[in-house]
Order: C-alpha cells, then structure tokens, then sequence
C-alpha cells in the first residue's frame, strides 16, 4: 500500500509497511496516529486511489492512500 | 478550461485570449490573485504551493462545471499555479464570460471561495521568521456558505 501526506503532514516521518490486519481507512487512520496523533484528527481527508472518501473504506495491497489536511487555495 | 501551471503566467495574456474566445457574451469579469508581501506582521519571501497531481485537477474541473451550471456561463477559465512563487506572482486567475454582468461576477466569487476550501492546495510562506503552512480562515468558510 501506497500512503501519501499532503500539506503540513508532509514534515512527518514517512509512513512504515502496513500491518496485513489493516483493513479499511479507519484502522490505517489509527494505525499511523499511534506515532502521529495529528492524523487523528477528523479534519484531515482521506483519499483512496484519487478519491476523497467519506467515511471508512476498505483499503487493500496496491491502494493508494492519500491523507489531506484542510486546503488552502486561491 | 482548467489549468495547473509550475511556471508563471501572464494574467492580462490570458484575459485576452479568454475575451477573444468569449464570443456573444454580454459580461466578461476576471479575478488575478497575488502573492502577498507580508502576511500575520512578517514579510513573505515566498510561497510554496502543494497539490496533488490528479485530485487537485479533478476537483478543478469539478468546481469548473458547477459554476457554469450554476450561473448559465457561456465561458470560464481557471488558471492556478503550483510549486514555487515570488512575492507579486499570480497565484490564481479566473475568468466568466455570460449573457449579462450578475452571473460573470458572481461565478468568479464563486469560484474563488470554492479555491479556498474545496480544492486540494496547501500554502507555506516562507517568512524572515520561517516557514509556516497556512490553512482557510474561519472567514474563508463563511464565504463558502454563502452559496
């Protein structure tokens, strides 16, 4: 699996191999906040394979998962 | 049209361009943003813009067909610049062409509060303090709700 930080969350450490029991967005989300506790936070946006998910998503082998802080364009 | 440019543009080049496509529009409004000098009482040396290649330009064209839809626009561009910038640069510039002035104006008002919030870009100015990423404002989603 892919993980990629956008934003502020790139000047984190990068993101280990994930353990084979996680599963879906949610379980990655709490995974990565055991050492990053900013990613707990229901501001940051998950996006699986170019997409924004709503709420918890599976994720297997070979997705990317993109985690987006509040934007700030324009 | 949506662009994501790395380099720079030339706003009054593109205004151009636009109007000369815009035929049988009665309104053409355009908005260019710029890098600020100074922000939060310490000068901007520079700003770095993060994107996502394919979300941020999916989102574009999302924000791009909801306002022409929305104010019945005959034309629109969205340019946005990513990467590195100077202060004074253009960040951002939107144009509307439509049949009367209300719907133009309102579009790239539009536009621009959805560029605040809705589109994946994240800002760092670099300060004579350091660097420092910059997120909407309280303001910015009031502005959002407007619509």
């Amino acid at each position: 699996m892919k993980i990629l930080f956008f934003g502020r969350l790139r000047d984190g450490p990068p993101a280990g191999p994930v353990p084979s029991g996680v599963r879906d967005t949610e379980a990655l989300r709490a995974w990565l906040g055991g050492d990053r506790p900013e990613l707990l936070d229901t501001s940051i946006r998950i996006a699986v394979n170019d997409e924004i998910v709503p709420g918890k998503q599976p994720v297997e082998e070979g997705d990317e998962v993109a985690f987006l802080p509040p934007m700030s364009g324009g | 049209m949506i662009a994501l440019r790395a380099e720079p543009f030339d706003a009054s080049a593109l205004l151009a361009e636009f109007t000369a496509r815009a035929a049988g529009a009665g309104a053409i409004v355009s908005f260019t943003g710029l890098v600020r000098d100074e922000n939060d009482g310490g000068a901007v040396l520079g700003l770095e813009l993060d994107h996502h290649p394919r979300l941020t330009e999916q989102a574009l064209h999302g924000v791009e067909r909801d306002a022409v839809a929305r104010f019945d626009l005959l034309d629109i561009a969205i340019v946005h610049r990513h990467g590195a910038l100077a202060p004074g640069e253009p960040i951002v510039f939107v144009a509307a062409a439509a049949a009367h002035r209300r719907s133009a104006f309102d579009a790239v008002d539009y536009v621009m509060d959805r560029l605040k919030t809705d589109v994946p870009f994240w800002k760092r100015e670099r300060r004579d303090d350091g660097a420092h990423w910059l997120e909407a404002r309280a303001g910015d989603h009031e502005d959002r709700r407007r619509w």
